[in-house]
């Protein structure tokens, strides 16, 4: 035979009660969303950015993503040499940056792969569509949403590693 | 309201205790629904529940029963069809039955019987038959479990239930409930008649055990084995859809609300408040309001467990109701039975 365990049960009650009290008197932890925003803490995972200057259309993002998501098309075309009479040098062109976000898990590993600094987290979150097909943002839109991007937080005290600054 | 349909035609009469009657039921289960149900539960949740529909939500419950009543009514092709559709309307027939032997002030009452209490303990066991129907009529074994689980509770909890009534009748010494409503208004403890006797002093350990057994009647969590809806979908509710499960929804509300007006009733004192003479006439206008605010004091107690403790398991459930209340109320019969016979 256990012991009746009387305590925990009023413990119990006295949760809820507190709870119920403090909602009453503090207000709730909730938000009523479409009247009230929510505001994201500033590393939050909402939508990727792209910073078009600095994509090389290497395709590293693209090959990376464990969904398939990122659409990327370029061409390599020939820029006049740096001196003169030098030879034209090999430049890569963007053509098409899409990130369908129908897909997409929101997993940051391209963001995380990317070499050159072109993809950024915003914590902007209010982008549904009606269609579906509509999720597929271009690279114009993925361009807009830069905007949005918050400057990187400093890091811990004593940490030797360079701050990166968001290109604007 | 025996006085005021005096002169009146058998039709009026009829349809007048049927309005009200009506009233009686859905008025208070839709203020526990939304008091309870909706605020109380999202507050100690710490959200704030509906708040769409009219002020603070205050529509919601409607928009709810409009919704309901534009589902479709599906029956399972190979249930049993009169039977399944029926089962609705005998859980909810119990709950209807159960609100006439509660008074509302000296003279108003559905029906004023000298076996009160005995008649409605009796007709709040014909929802049993009601879910055991649904459950085998669903064809479900989802429903069947349900049902049998259902059935096993109730039957279990029924008994404490009468026997912490049991000490009540004892002590006002009648089965009438307007003369244990009276029988407290006038009653002394110990010699000291300034506030009555309510019942929830002397009977305590009866009227916690009735509150438990309340609880488990209403298959209401912590006791809701029947509904459990990680392992059974929804017992024997699984099946219904639309008007019919609306009709299963209110019954449990309408029973949660008529069954914290029996307690309020027996242990609080019903109608009656102290300071004014119990045959006064105000009690006929009062008597509702202050019998509506007891009953919301014992269903917030109600609610109060059933947002708070987790679910039992079934032999949990089986065991406290034979193994401790039982025992209990059994022990809390004798005692005030010896007293009684003492003082």
């Amino acid at each position: 035979m256990r012991k009746i365990k009387l305590p925990g049960l009023i413990k119990g009650l006295g949760v809820t009660f507190k709870t119920l009290v403090r909602t009453l008197t503090k207000g709730s932890h909730t938000v009523q969303y479409p009247h009230v925003k929510e505001s994201p803490p500033p590393r939050a995972r909402g939508v990727i950015a792209l910073h078009e200057e600095n994509c090389t259309a290497c395709m590293l993002c693209a090959r990376e993503c464990p969904d398939w998501c990122i659409y990327i098309e370029g061409h390599k075309y020939k820029a006049p040499p740096r001196r003169p009479g030098g030879k034209p040098r090999k430049k890569n062109a963007l053509d098409r940056f899409d990130i369908d976000f129908s897909l997409c898990m929101f997993c940051g590993i391209c963001v995380d792969v990317c070499p050159f600094e072109a993809l950024f987290w915003t914590p902007e979150y209010e982008y549904s569509e009606l269609k579906i097909a509509d999720l597929l943002h271009d690279k114009t839109l993925l361009s807009q949403w830069m905007e949005t991007v918050p400057d990187f937080e400093d890091y811990e005290a004593g940490s030797e590693a360079k701050k990166l600054t968001v290109p604007q | 309201m025996s006085v005021v349909l005096a002169d009146l035609a058998y039709w009026q009469e009829t349809t007048i205790r049927l309005v009200v009657g009506l009233i009686a039921v859905l008025l208070p289960a839709g203020t526990l629904v939304y008091l309870f149900l909706f605020k109380m539960m999202s507050f100690m949740q710490s959200r704030l529940g509906p708040m769409e529909a009219g002020p603070y939500g205050s529509l919601q419950l409607l928009a709810e029963v409009g919704k309901f009543l534009q589902k479709e009514d599906i029956v399972p092709q190979a249930a049993d069809r009169l039977i399944f559709k029926l089962a609705p309307f005998v859980v909810l027939i119990s709950t209807f039955l159960l609100i006439l032997v509660i008074p509302a002030g000296p003279d108003l009452w559905f029906i004023d019987v000298d076996t009160g209490i005995f008649l409605g303990l009796a007709v709040s066991s014909i929802s049993v038959i009601g879910i055991l129907m649904a459950g085998w009529a669903s064809s479900s074994k989802y429903s069947l479990l349900g049902a049998l689980r259902a059935t096993g509770q109730l039957i279990a909890y029924e008994l404490p239930m009468v026997l912490a009534v049991v000490g009540v009748i004892i002590q006002a010494g009648t089965l009438n409930v307007q003369e244990i409503v009276m029988a407290q208004a006038t009653g002394e403890i110990f010699g000291f008649g300034g506030i009555g006797n309510p019942y929830v002093i002397t009977q305590f350990v009866g009227f916690l055990i009735f509150l438990i057994a309340v609880q488990a009647e209403l298959t209401q969590p912590p006791f809701d084995m029947p509904v459990a809806e990680s392992e059974l979908v929804t017992g024997y509710l699984t099946e219904y859809s639309g008007l019919r499960f609306l009709m299963f929804f209110i019954g449990e509300f309408a029973t949660a609300a008529i069954f914290s007006a029996l307690a309020a009733t027996l242990f609080l004192g019903g109608w009656y408040v102290p300071g004014l003479e119990a045959t006064d006439n105000l009690f006929n206008v009062i008597g509702p309001i202050i019998l509506l605010g007891k009953m919301l004091l014992v269903a917030f107690f109600i609610f109060w467990f059933r947002f708070t403790y987790p679910r039992f398991r079934e032999d949990q459930l089986q065991q406290l109701a034979w193994k401790v209340l039982i025992p209990l109320s059994l022990v809390n019969i004798v005692i005030t039975g010896v007293l009684k016979v003492v003082f």
